[in-house]
């Protein structure tokens, strides 16, 4: 019984077969978009994007921890030995994300970055007088021993990166503009 | 399926007659949990599937019941947890059942997976048993850590963000995964949302995976210290009443300890930043997991250092980088994704390490490096503390993938029984 003509209908079953699986596998994958990037933020959470700070009150040597996209986001009124030692660091061999202090700062007086540890997300200590601020006189993350420097850039420890820059601008001299 | 239809069932109420001849559900009770041939020579170790299963049971029906007053938003969380135990009848008791619970389940699991190392359960034919018990292991511990978000302490929030950035350490795609785990650029209400969702919907993924495990134990047979599997009648007894007690009398003790826990230490097992509502600006001074996640943080931990790759500084500036936080990541998924090969790593004829005595010392081993981990997970990761950490981590790694592997070319095994009731006579003899 097994002759050309058995398998040829063979061949075209299989065809359909294959066919029909190839569209329920895309129809699935279709499907699942929208489920998928329904899990993304929404439209509500991504417009709490921006904020406005007075920094008019922050004294020389002090930082000031404000709340932006539910992150905390450091900024510091750098005094000028800070300032210094951030710019002198800048060819330093233990950078372990290389960038010049100048890259981080619009004014070297104010350092504005946020305050969530590259390795884990933890927030880094330092901002408060009386916390521990690492061997390089920054910041430092208690919960795996990474070392920021004044300019927020990673020294010594585990995280890969330097605390991130969020975009801000100056509205005036006393008020900046954080997202 | 004749056949089958022809056989009356033997049950004498005709209430089950008629309902067994429409769904053979007590014949098939009957076969897999009363006549069930079971090796005759089980020990305690083999209590703890049953143990497991009551576990989970227990977590879901307390959970369930405190689901109904819990409210999963950041901003009422904690205090609803609160409510559970102040206000809400046996709130108290709920709650400190299924907090203590998960202790105590995964208590069961650790023992019931050393059992199963110890005496060789996921050899053939009897692999995709053990694989689907590492797939349940997993789920347990996803829903774990989820759970543990739920109170939005002090603890959750920051396990959460600690446990999901570790997904950042993917290449490329790693801080788009990481917003899309969090729904928002923050862990935030989002995220607890979801996580109640998927801590409700896991365990009965648990419950699907645990039936197909059953299942797969009733197709092969159970295993026994021996390792030799049964030839004739006089190496199985039924099932029941001989297990049945077995596990009720194990089950029975079992309880007594977690009963004593969640009536009298209800909380010897907690840290106190978990009785703190989340603050996002505020990291703990020290972020602990669970005690059963110990070991598997002592690994992520143990990689501090960055590795560049000699030559590709043309490709990016300062070349390509292997993190150490991408190394400490695989590391720790690594540790559990080995477990999937050992079958196929363990390639001895041998079963059981009665029989195996160099398997025997570095299964001892294993558990010493399991116990050092744990106790480097639950300290800062520095000084002696992280070489501790390492030496374990190297010994758990060479364990599966050299030593395990070497040893079953090179062991001289011990001579095995010809049946288990020889073993079990044999026993005997020793014992007098």
């Amino acid at each position: 019984m097994a002759s050309k003509k058995d398998d040829e209908t063979q061949t075209r079953r299989d065809f359909l077969n294959l066919t029909v699986g190839a569209m329920g596998a895309v129809g699935i994958g279709a499907a699942m978009v929208p489920l998928v990037d329904s899990m993304n933020p929404a439209a509500d959470t991504l417009a709490l994007a921006t904020i406005e700070v007075d920094i008019s009150e922050i004294e020389v040597g002090q930082t000031r921890v404000v709340q932006w996209q539910g992150k905390p986001v450091f900024i510091k009124h750098r005094t000028p030995e800070e300032i210094e030692q951030a710019q002198a660091d800048d060819n330093a061999p233990n950078l372990t994300d290389p960038e010049p202090d100048s890259a981080r700062v619009q004014k070297p007086e104010w350092l504005i970055v946020v305050g969530v540890c590259t390795h884990l997300g933890c927030i880094p200590q330092g901002s408060k007088t009386g916390q521990p601020r690492g061997d390089f006189e920054g910041w430092f993350c208690p919960c795996h021993g990474s070392h920021y420097d004044t300019s927020g850039r990673m020294r010594a420890g585990p995280a890969p990166k330097n605390l991130p820059v969020p975009p801000y601008e100056f509205l005036s001299d006393t008020v900046v503009r954080i997202g | 399926m004749a056949a089958s239809k022809q056989k009356k069932s033997g049950f004498q109420n005709p209430v089950i007659r008629w309902i067994d001849d429409r769904l053979p559900i007590f014949t098939m009770m009957d076969k897999e949990y009363g006549a069930y041939p079971t090796p005759k020579n089980f020990n305690y170790f083999w209590n703890f599937g049953a143990i497991a299963m009551v576990m989970l049971v227990l977590m879901i029906v307390t959970g369930v019941f405190l689901a109904m007053s819990y409210t999963p938003h950041t901003s009422m969380a904690f205090d609803s947890v609160e409510r559970i135990m102040r206000d809400v009848n046996y709130g108290w008791m709920l709650r400190y059942l299924h907090m203590n619970g998960a202790h105590f389940f995964f208590i069961a699991v650790y023992i019931h997976i050393f059992r199963g190392l110890y005496y060789g359960s996921y050899k053939r034919p009897r692999e995709l048993l053990w694989i689907l018990g590492v797939l349940i292991f997993l789920l347990m511990m996803a829903t774990a850590f989820m759970g543990y978000s739920l109170p939005w302490s002090q603890m959750s929030g920051w396990g959460v963000t600690v446990i999901t950035n570790l997904f950042s350490a993917i290449p490329f795609f790693g801080d788009a995964i990481v917003t899309w785990l969090w729904g928002g650029p923050s862990v935030g209400n989002p995220t607890l949302n979801r996580f109640f969702a998927l801590h409700y919907l896991l365990p009965f993924v648990i419950v699907g995976v645990v039936f197909l495990h059953v299942w797969a134990l009733h197709v092969s047979g159970s295993g026994n210290p021996s390792g030799v599997e049964p030839k004739t009648k006089k190496d199985t007894v039924p099932f029941h009443p001989y297990y049945t007690i077995k596990d009720t009398f194990g089950l029975t003790v079992f309880m007594f300890v977690y009963m004593a826990v969640v009536f009298f230490a209800p909380l010897a097992l907690s840290h106190a930043d978990h009785f703190q509502p989340f603050d996002p600006l505020v990291t703990p001074e020290q972020i602990v997991p669970e005690w059963y996640f110990l070991p598997f943080y002592a690994i992520l931990r143990a990689f501090t250092m960055d590795i560049v790759f000699p030559f590709t500084g043309w490709i990016t500036d300062g070349g390509i980088v292997f993190t150490a936080k991408l190394q400490g990541v695989i590391a720790m998924f690594g540790a559990i994704i080995v477990l999937f090969f050992l079958p196929w790593l363990d390639k001895s004829p041998v079963r059981s390490a009665r029989y195996r005595p160099a398997y025997r010392w570095c299964n001892y081993l294993l558990v010493v490096a399991m116990v050092l981990l744990g106790y480097a997970g639950a300290q800062p990761a520095e000084g002696t503390m992280l070489w501790i950490a390492r030496g374990a981590t190297a010994y758990y790694f060479a364990h599966f993938l050299v030593l395990i592997p070497l040893l079953s070319r090179y062991e001289k095994t011990l001579p095995l029984p010809k049946s288990i009731n020889e073993a079990v006579l044999k026993d005997k003899e020793e014992a007098q």
